[in-house]
């Protein structure tokens, strides 16, 4: 029982990740049918800039202290954190304390800024043409902004860690009637899965109650129809392709306490969210949705050593079994629209 | 010749000449001069050059030809090292065997997982493709451990039974051969200041990769070849005049599978190890480029490419910075520093930065790759207006007989 609930609780967590990735990339195909390999980029380029972020509130001053000495005689030098001297030594250290989640007011500017660069500098021009071609084109711009991440960043993982307040792990099971100790889980996984929740909230309300969302998804039924309406729907499709950058730069910047952040990461989750939208059914918000979370689960549930060893090795490759299982019985995915890429 | 036409045969000679004067062609630096690193003559480069020239050669088939865009072949060329390896390591150490083995192992995975993938199209026959793949290579990294080597991969040992072998003598080594003639032996011709290498194992998969290529042209042209076009063309088109399509598209995966066997097993044959990246997603992704930046669809674009991105990984990634400096030597310390800073960034490591721009530029200005482009720049120096459609040979063959 404990087991089952903290394999469920763990993939949750995976998949909280895989939905937010594979909601942008969802966004992105059903309302511009634009298959994007760039988007484990966008995730990527998120996650760097909780690095950016963390590092400018760290920036510093080095300044001699006369009163301590170093071993050798000389006065030490000591690094004052630029915030600190501006905000008083505690406000300072609390807000290096909360980079990571603070850095979400660093990425949103910058996400918008490269979705809409991306958009208006690149896919426009690939409406028109096959989807291998906009495959091909946005697996090239991929490897570009890794080997940029890579340049400026090396290539070595760098920690990034989560406030101190959710440095130690939840006892899970006391809140449930459990024994003390038996469910325990890391906080800030919790904080990602809220994060998640939250975030996938507001893309489905923004979608379903606003005046925007209501032609966006007009537009994703019929977009001749409504641009004759007199709807510069080009425009909002843009503005949805910022949105879905933003998304996956969120799932970035709140991801990198969980996993350093590296040049590839971005690549590593790319083949995972292209399957976890194809098993959802392309141009469907709550199949990907479901599917991130459901293939999350079945994740956790696979590399649980009881499983493994009746099946050895099935964690690596449950998700792509899964995967070529559904779409041979359900060749739409669990929740596909009809005439979504069938040619 | 050889039951091709006279344009056809042309261009077979031209690769065999390319192939069989490598050596001399790829060095054309003297050994001691400061441009010697751009030679590429060395063994090593050579053969990986023709490999992956027939893996390109192979994917072409069937992304260039038949339109469907696989993103899992290097599971395939996995395979067939693996099946290579076995060969080696329980037969023979002969390399003749081995590839033999590849590409029949390596055609059955093919047949299995295209029976399966091309019950679908577009981006989910990609994807498919991509799962099955990565499948593969979670499958030779962690489960198959006792059959793959697991992370370590796999090499022959001096213990291994090879049962047609004689029993190797007091410090002798495995070494892959040719009915005793071993692949690492070559033959150095020194000439003035330049060194030339004639290896064994180059020429061996160099005369492999002709026998792809002239397959690959006998293909192309023939009726079969004339379905896949028309399959990439059309297919709701082809199904209405009553052809199913599947059986050849099939086909063209399998024998796509086969060449990407090829080129494992003679990997195996020239440098004689496994290790289960070669089949990671990104290996299937290089082999897209190659075939892209050299011109889909084209016969001769896809072995031109992978030559291009093979020279890049192992030439543009060993210059340096100190290298940099060397060359702008000449210039003032300010603009030398400026150059330096400019240019650093694109070669050295950053190679994939030159790749991942060029492959960008290839796909949104030169859809045909660089033997467009090539093509491009001839028509403009010799201020002709574009080829006269009629006579492309590529969109518009001659008539064929009938096929039924």
């Amino acid at each position: 029982m404990e087991a089952i609930l903290l394999q469920i609780l763990n993939g949750l967590d995976k998949g909280s990740a895989y939905a937010l990735i594979a909601l942008g990339l969802t966004l992105i195909f059903g309302t511009l049918g634009v298959v994007n390999f760039a988007h484990g980029a966008l995730f990527m380029i998120g996650a760097f800039c909780a690095v950016i972020f963390s590092r400018i509130l760290s920036l510093s001053t080095v300044t001699e202290d006369p009163t301590r000495k170093d071993f050798l005689g000389n006065p030490l030098k000591i690094e004052t954190p630029y915030v600190e001297s501006w905000f008083g030594p505690e406000l300072g250290s609390v807000l290096i304390n909360w980079s990571v989640p603070l850095s979400i007011i660093l990425a949103i500017p910058v996400m918008i800024l490269v979705g809409l660069a991306m958009e208006r500098g690149l896919i426009k021009y690939f409406y028109k043409r096959p989807h291998a071609d906009q495959i091909l084109v946005t697996f090239g711009l991929a490897i570009v902004l890794q080997e940029i991440i890579k340049y400026f960043f090396g290539a070595n993982p760098i920690p990034t860690p989560a406030p101190d307040v959710f440095a130690g792990s939840f006892d899970f099971g006391a809140l449930i009637g459990l024994e003390a100790g038996q469910i325990i889980y890391p906080y800030w996984r919790l904080v990602y899965f809220a994060f998640a929740a939250a975030i996938i909230a507001a893309v489905f309300s923004f979608l379903q109650f606003t005046t925007f969302g209501m032609v966006v998804r007009a537009g994703m039924a019929d977009r001749e129809t409504v641009g004759l309406l007199g709807i510069n729907i080009d425009k909002r499709f843009t503005i949805m392709f910022a949105i879905a950058a933003v998304v996956a730069g969120l799932a970035g910047v709140m991801y990198t306490p969980i996993n350093s952040p590296n040049y590839h990461m971005g690549m590593d989750f790319l083949v995972l969210s292209f399957v976890v939208v194809v098993v959802g059914g392309m141009g469907s918000l709550p199949g990907a949705v479901l599917a991130g979370f459901l293939l999350g689960i079945l994740e956790s549930f696979a590399s649980m050593a009881q499983v493994l060893s009746v099946v050895p090795g099935i964690n690596q490759i449950i998700i792509y079994l899964v995967a070529i299982v559904i779409l041979l019985t359900r060749p739409r995915g669990l929740m596909g629209r009809k005439g979504v890429m069938e040619e | 010749m050889l039951g091709l036409q006279k344009k056809d045969f042309a261009l077979l000679m031209f690769v065999a000449a390319l192939t069989a004067f490598a050596p001399f062609l790829l060095n054309p630096f003297p050994v001691d001069s400061a441009l010697a690193q751009f030679n590429a003559g060395y063994p090593d480069l050579m053969q990986r050059f023709v490999i992956f020239g027939i893996f390109a050669v192979g994917f072409n088939i069937l992304f260039g030809l038949t339109g469907y865009l696989s993103f899992g072949h290097a599971a395939f060329l996995g395979v067939g090292s693996y099946a290579a390896i076995w060969s080696m390591k329980l037969m023979t150490m002969n390399v003749i065997p081995a590839i033999i083995l590849a590409v029949i192992v390596a055609g059955l995975f093919s047949l299995f997982v295209g029976w399966i993938s091309l019950r679908r199209s577009g981006i989910y026959f990609s994807i498919l493709t991509l799962a099955f793949a990565q499948m593969s290579f979670a499958l030779a990294y962690s489960v198959l451990t006792p059959i793959t080597g697991g992370e370590t991969g796999l090499q022959p040992k001096v213990a291994d039974p090879r049962i047609f072998d004689a029993a190797l003598g007091d410090g002798e080594l495995p070494a892959a051969n040719l009915f005793g003639l071993t692949m690492k032996s070559s033959y150095e011709l020194n000439i003035g200041g330049w060194l030339f290498t004639f290896n064994a194992g180059y020429y061996v998969a160099a005369i492999v990769m002709l026998l792809a290529f002239y397959m690959a042209i006998r293909i192309f042209r023939s009726p079969f070849g004339m379905m896949l076009r028309a399959i990439k063309t059309n297919q709701t088109r082809m199904n209405y005049t009553g052809l199913n399509p599947k059986p050849y598209t099939l086909a063209a995966f399998v024998i796509s599978g086969m060449y990407a066997g090829l080129a494992g097993g003679l990997m195996v044959a020239m440098d004689t190890q496994v290790g289960p990246e070669r089949m990671f997603w990104t290996a299937s992704g290089e082999v897209v480029l190659m075939t892209i930046l050299g011109g889909a669809g084209t016969l001769i674009g896809p072995v031109l490419g992978a030559g291009m991105i093979k020279y890049m990984e192992n030439i543009i990634s060993k210059i340096n910075e100190g290298v940099l400096y060397e060359w702008f030597a000449f210039l003032p310390e300010s603009l030398q520093d400026l150059l330096v800073t400019i240019i650093y960034p694109f070669i050295g490591k950053g190679w994939h930065l030159t790749l991942g721009i060029v492959f960008m530029l290839v796909v949104i200005f030169l859809p045909g790759g660089l033997l467009e482009g090539g093509e491009r720049i001839r028509n403009m120096l010799s201020r002709k207006k574009k080829a006269d459609p009629g006579k492309d040979p590529e969109h518009h063959p001659k008539p064929s007989p009938h096929v039924a």
